[in-house]
């Protein structure tokens, strides 16, 4: 019956909700603090930030060889 | 009061006790909080490679653990395992139906996998020496909108019937059911210790799921339509989503709460993809408007566009060793850039 579907819909949803109302949540300034730190550590490895050098880039535009 | 009364005060009390929680950690926004990095340089990359094979839209591609193999799916029936660095393709696989929405490489590099409007998740052996459909995870009500490999035994979906699930692939039989979005599942995320995921929704809203005890831990709100894209932030601690409200957001787990919206005035897209770069700082977002624009995720900032494509852009990803981004387009093809 669609009144005992309703009911039970509604009981997940505040089971749901109390779940997530039980989580600890950090601080705003410590999460952004780690996620800076984060980048920070991890900055002179990422080649799309730094760069790559034409030497070794997988990618580089391959060019035909001059036979001279 | 009758039960079903009694329960929408309670949801209703909850829900503000949440709010009021997040806001109590809210001791600064992350805008404040970065003030004092350094902006990340302007990102003028090239197109390295430009891989033409496709004959229809490309609605997904994936990149293998090796960084250079490359898969990618196509309405027009296909899937293409590319070599990235000589731009060569190594295979292809036909699928039995074209309307394919999502691939996936496993870790190992053995399998590739696809789905789509067939509600099905095909997996296929790449290292027999003809390739075989290994398994058809058929058991999802709505369309296959993402899949990702745990292993060699394992996979995870998304499907437009609502709910995400992990498969065992010896048995061929859903292993858990992941059951709490209201609308169609669009896209998952594993985390990098892999005992969670994310998943983003019609419904406008993210989840995040214990993988093994099948709970959803957390709700991300704050879009205001279809989350298409997401993905873990490299320590593991955020995620990024993409959605059709134009907007990416960053959400931090521990805070649980948004920390900030990637949006400008003149841009009126949809955001279908994305991607981010090895140490999390560039987000690489592919848009409706045919562009791939790059975010600096830590300021909010614009820093860059990758233009090109003649074509909507429907799928980014950067290769585990973050050397370049691949951008694939409606027009048919995946460009490298870096």
């Amino acid at each position: 019956m669609s009144t005992n579907n309703n009911i039970a819909q509604a009981r997940k949803l505040v089971e749901q909700l109390r779940i997530e109302a039980g989580y600890e949540r950090i601080k705003v300034s410590k999460a952004a603090a780690d996620l800076m730190s984060y980048c920070e550590q991890h900055a002179r490895s990422d080649p799309l930030l730094v760069g790559v050098p034409t030497s070794e880039n997988p990618f580089k535009d391959k060019k035909p060889c001059i036979i001279l | 009061m009758g039960e079903m009364e009694q329960m929408k005060k309670e949801a209703e009390a909850l829900k503000t006790q949440i709010e009021a929680a997040r806001k109590a950690v809210h001791d600064t926004d992350m805008a404040s909080a970065a003030s004092g990095v350094a902006p990340a340089p302007r990102v003028q990359l090239k197109t390295r490679r430009n891989l033409k094979g496709h004959l229809a839209k490309i609605y997904a591609m994936h990149w293998s653990t090796d960084n250079r193999l490359m898969v990618s799916a196509s309405q027009d029936g296909k899937l293409l395992i590319w070599d990235s660095h000589s731009g060569n393709k190594v295979n292809a696989v036909p699928l039995k139906s074209s309307w394919v929405m999502t691939c996936a490489y496993a870790p190992s590099g053995n399998l590739v996998a696809s789905g789509g409007l067939d509600n099905m998740c095909t997996v296929y052996n790449l290292k027999t020496p003809v390739i075989k459909t290994v398994k058809e995870l058929d058991a999802h009500t709505g369309y296959l909108s993402c899949a990702r490999f745990l292993s060699d035994t394992e996979v995870l979906t998304a499907s437009g019937d609502t709910t995400c699930a992990l498969w065992d692939l010896e048995t061929g039989k859903q292993k858990t059911v992941f059951l709490n979005h209201v609308g169609d599942c669009m896209c998952l995320s594993l985390s990098p210790d892999m005992n969670s995921f994310v998943s983003g929704a019609c419904d406008s809203l993210a989840k995040l799921w214990d993988i093994r005890d099948g709970q959803c831990k957390q709700t991300f709100l704050g879009h205001t339509s279809d989350i298409n894209a997401i993905s873990f932030y490299p320590g593991g601690n955020a995620i990024i989503t993409g959605s059709d409200d134009c907007t990416c957001k960053m959400y931090d787990l521990r805070a649980d709460q948004e920390l900030i919206t990637y949006q400008d005035a003149a841009l009126n897209s949809g955001v279908t993809s994305l991607a981010l770069s090895m140490s999390g700082r560039l987000i690489f977002a592919g848009y409706d408007d045919f562009n791939c624009n790059i975010w600096d995720s830590l300021k909010g900032e614009k820093v860059g566009v990758l233009s090109g494509h003649d074509n909507r852009v429907s799928c980014t990803g950067v290769p585990p060793d973050g050397m370049c981004v691949c951008t694939g387009s409606w027009d048919s093809f995946l460009k490298i850039w870096n």
